[in-house]
């Protein structure tokens, strides 16, 4: 890294003042992001914007209970009085330790990393020339498009972790992503279609994604609304093709996975490790280390490399997902999934990538196999409720099985089932994948993850269509 | 207070000769505590601080913001601004609040702010959130577990000024308290939530959260899901304000100019059922979401846009106001990270006269939905397609009838304002830009076994 945001001498100063009226564990983390974004909307540049938000958070723990204070002033003085607050926060609760001397990790290296080309390096003209390109192709897909808004986004962030157990790691994180959202109007209203690649690079993103096939691919998506039918109901057969429907895992069982709710007795698989939670063909990942995927990390938001966790692997559950202070109350290691939306929040068990791995099956004979069900290419985010497995999530695409064909587009629609029947009523695991790029929320926190699977088949679940 | 101003006013002066400045400064002074299973997990005490500047040169506009008030920082954060300026497309209609804005309107007078709340200690705010906690867990016995249970507050100070002369300084202080049950005899775990928000602690009817937790997840012990069909559905007020939240951005004059509306080209039009009337009002001290000026410095007025089902307009900020010829109605929302949309701050349905239960007799059979999940992956406000996970009860002769689970309700947001069936006499204000009442809707899918 080339400056230290704060200075080693510093940090273990205020590790020491943190803990000095008693304590189990302190932590400094520092955060120093720059952000720029670019929309192009109505066929113009509408509105560039940057931003730099710097700061440091402090955690400090007695027992059961954290304190935490954060501050925009980096100077000693600034983090003396941020310690000062939270150590006073977590007064309510006992125990006792000192700081050990700080030493700095060195990350594991990772490949590509090289080749990252700093955002704040490319002139704004190059990018806001990424959304001219999408527009114009999304515009010539045809003329029912009536409106495109295409935009870009970019965030640097480097950060410094350093605790009272001596762990002193720093990490140089660039993320980059393009998004398009059309509208066709057509006899039936309005149809919307988007498209979102996003990974963590800088732009050399744009030597693998073409600007004018993310246009075409939300366009596209527009324009076969416009002949859509409303969505069926009832409880029916489900294909997710590769790629669009990782959202599934990530709600039926993601979330259920992570080891607050699963401790705080608040997640249907409390207790279930070592059972059989999904159908045998099911192996679940959760891995940081992936790629450039949207969700890769290679350290956590605590210092922690990021990891491959595998949690279900032919449909046992194996493992959770862990942070710091929840592995260390239950004798565990942290599995690098200590995760924070900034240096404002504190950390808590959060996804990565999480993937479902491929199996056997031809993804052709998945839909030929079928008399009736739902085809679905995209996903359109979900919720779960953790304590009772219920979930949902939507389908921006999405096509009727008839007779083993794939044949008209339906209207946007909710599925909703319970993780665990779910994930036993799994059927087909194809032989292909494919990664979706998103942002997860929990908590109020949202941080970027990415979902993956094959194309699967899923026995039945509930389609909140319109039709009779 | 006067200090952000000055900040703000500092940044505004630093215009030069054909530039238009503006600079949004805020501070907020937040809390929050944290608690499971008798004893506090977190406790949070932070001041957040930003700053978000607005540049205007040659009809081009850039934008860049800070989460700090150091000076060096909003030096550099100018620069961006100016530099983002230098990259946008022209467009006549950029332009900041000015005088003609603004003259004409008075500013709402409105005491948001509670010094109590100021005086409220820590232990104090630790001290409810563990009595919460507590009455949650004894609440009821077939309650297992409460999964969290939380206070917070915030005080907050804003302030605007731009080199047009174009100022307001606003704050308020908003807190709540909330708690989250699950429940369990045997039939599987249903989860409850209790919430209150107002401005100071004696607002808050504190022993009410956790009766409703407790009541709300114990009433669906039990709950299956039904077979599909086409059914009239009560939507509680927490749900009736989450679809008008949804909704809101189809009244929006921006998503109208952009040919993304619902409701484009249809004011004067029939589009709700004859007893709807919504307006958006931040001059309501009643609304959490209440404030003098808009996020531009103007004067904030109450604003019909729907009156006994016809539809009336569209709000609008400075920019959306100029191109549609429309003028501003001081609907400019912002954070500090953004420049200015258009949206609500403090958004209704006008009550009606009918009581929850009295709405209940009124049909009879329905499904009372009490939560809704995946509304923000389900519900489209420019296609209208309107599809979430709900849970709740049947209705049936007025009385709430067996629980029901796993199933989605489904309609189209144009066809739901329609079938606004009965509007309840239960006006309650939430935290956020929309208040809630039950609500009775005709008809919507309901899609289960």
């Amino acid at each position: 890294m080339s400056e230290p945001l704060i200075d080693q001498a510093v940090l273990q100063a205020t590790l020491d003042r943190a803990l000095r009226a008693g304590g189990d564990f302190a932590e400094v983390f520092v955060e120093d992001r720059r952000s720029s974004s670019a929309r192009f909307d109505d066929g113009r540049v509408e509105e560039l914007v940057s931003g730099r938000d710097r700061g440091a958070g402090l955690r400090v723990v007695r027992g059961d209970t954290t304190g935490f204070a954060h501050t925009a002033d980096l100077s000693p003085e600034g983090l003396a009085a941020a310690s000062d607050a939270a150590a006073a926060a977590a007064r309510g609760g006992g125990g006792g330790t000192k700081t050990v001397a700080l030493s700095r990790q060195v990350n594991a290296a990772r490949v590509g990393d090289d080749l990252v080309i700093a955002p704040e390096t490319v002139e704004k003209a190059r990018k806001v020339d990424l959304l001219r390109r999408a527009d114009a192709a999304a515009r010539e897909q045809g003329g029912a498009i009536s409106s495109v808004t295409a935009s870009y986004a970019d965030a640097h962030r480097r950060i410094l972790v350093a605790n009272s157990d001596g762990l002193l790691a720093d990490d140089d994180q660039v993320r980059t992503r393009m998004m398009v959202q059309c509208v066709a109007t057509g006899d039936t209203g309005m149809q919307t279609g988007y498209e979102a690649p996003g990974r963590t690079m800088g732009f050399e993103l744009f030597d693998s994604i073409e600007p004018e096939q993310v246009g075409r691919t939300a366009a596209t998506r527009a324009l076969s609304l416009l002949d859509a039918v409303p969505a069926p109901t009832g409880r029916i057969p489900v294909v997710l093709r590769r790629g669009a429907g990782g959202v599934l895992f990530h709600e039926a069982c993601g979330h259920g996975l992570e080891a607050d709710h699963i401790y705080k007795d608040a997640s249907v698989f409390t207790g279930d490790l070592g059972n059989l939670v999904a159908s045998p063909l099911v192996t679940l990942v959760d891995d940081g280390t992936y790629g450039r995927e949207w969700g890769t990390l290679t350290i956590d938001d605590e210092g922690h490399p990021a990891q491959r966790n595998v949690l279900i692997e032919n449909g046992v559950l194996t493992e959770y997902m862990w942070d710091l202070l929840r592995a260390r109350k239950e004798g565990h290691a942290s599995s690098g999934n200590g995760r924070r939306e900034t240096y404002k929040h504190l950390p808590m068990p959060r996804m990565t990538n999480t993937f479902v791995l491929e199996g056997d099956t031809d993804p052709d004979a998945i839909v030929q196999g079928l008399e009736y069900g739902l085809y679905c290419v995209q996903l359109g985010g979900g919720q779960v409720n953790p304590a009772t497995g219920d979930f949902v999530f939507g389908v921006t695409e999405a096509y009727l099985i008839e007779n083993g064909e794939i044949t008209r587009p339906v209207r946007a629609a909710q599925l909703i089932g319970n993780g665990p029947d779910v994930l036993r009523g799994i059927d087909a695991v194809g032989n292909d994948f494919d990664t979706w790029t998103g942002m997860c929320g929990k908590n109020g926190q949202s941080v970027p993850v990415s979902s993956g699977q094959p194309t699967v088949l899923v026995r039945e679940m509930t389609v909140g269509g319109t039709a009779a | 207070m006067s200090e952000l101003i000055e900040i703000a006013r500092r940044v505004a002066s630093a215009a030069r000769s054909g530039e238009q400045v503006e600079a949004y400064v805020v501070r907020s002074r937040e809390t929050e505590v944290e608690v499971f299973g008798g004893e506090v997990e977190s406790l949070t005490t932070a001041v957040i601080e930003g700053i978000g500047i607005r540049v205007v040169a040659d009809h081009r506009q850039g934008y860049a913001w800070a989460g700090s008030l150091d000076a060096s920082v909003i030096d550099e954060t100018l620069r961006d601004a100016r530099d983002n300026a230098s990259f946008g497309e022209p467009d006549e209609w950029y332009a900041l609040a000015g005088p003609a804005d603004v003259n004409g309107t008075t500013a709402p007078i409105l005491n948001l702010w509670r010094d109590e709340l100021a005086a409220v200690t820590t232990d104090e705010k630790v001290r409810i959130a563990l009595d919460l906690d507590h009455a949650t867990r004894a609440a009821d016995p077939r309650i297992r577990n409460v999964e969290a249970t939380g206070y917070g507050d915030s005080l907050t100070e804003a302030a605007i000024a731009n080199s047009l002369g174009v100022e307001s300084e606003q704050r308020r202080t908003t807190c709540s308290a909330s708690s989250s049950a699950i429940a369990d005899d045997g039939s599987g775990a249903r989860t409850g939530y209790g919430f209150v928000a107002g401005r100071q602690l004696s607002d808050l009817d504190l022993e009410s959260v956790p009766i409703d937790a407790a009541t709300r997840a114990c009433r669906l012990l039990g709950a299956r899901p039904i077979p599909g069909r086409r059914i009239p559905v009560i939507l509680d007020p927490l749900v009736t304000r989450s679809v008008l939240g949804v909704l809101s951005s189809a009244f929006n004059g921006e998503s109208v100019l952009k040919g993304r509306s619902l409701f484009a080209g249809r004011a004067g039009e029939l589009i709700g059922a004859p007893h709807v009337t919504v307006l958006d009002d931040p001059t309501d001290p009643r609304a959490l979401g209440a404030g003098t000026h808009d996020s531009e410095g103007v004067p904030t007025r109450p604003f019909t846009l729907i009156a006994n089902g016809v539809l009336q307009g569209f709000l609008q900020n400075v920019y959306t106001g100029r191109r549609s010829g429309a003028g501003t109605t001081g609907s400019a929302v912002r954070g500090y990270t953004s420049t200015p949309g258009v949206g609500v701050r403090a958004l209704r349905l006008e009550p009606g006269v009918h009581s929850p239960e009295e709405i209940m007799a009124s049909v009879p059979e329905a499904l009372y939905v009490q939560s809704v999940s995946g509304l923000h992956s389900g519900t489209n406000p420019i296609s209208g397609d309107f599809s979430v996970g709900a849970e709740g009860l049947m209705v049936r002769g007025g009385a709430f009838a067996e629980p029901v689970r796993e199933v989605t309700i489904a309609s189209t947001l144009q066809r739901m304002l329609l079938d606004l069936a009965d509007v309840g006499a239960d006006l309650t204000f939430l935290p956020g830009a929309v208040a809630g009442m039950t609500v009775l809707v005709s008809e919507m899918t309901l899609s289960g076994e």
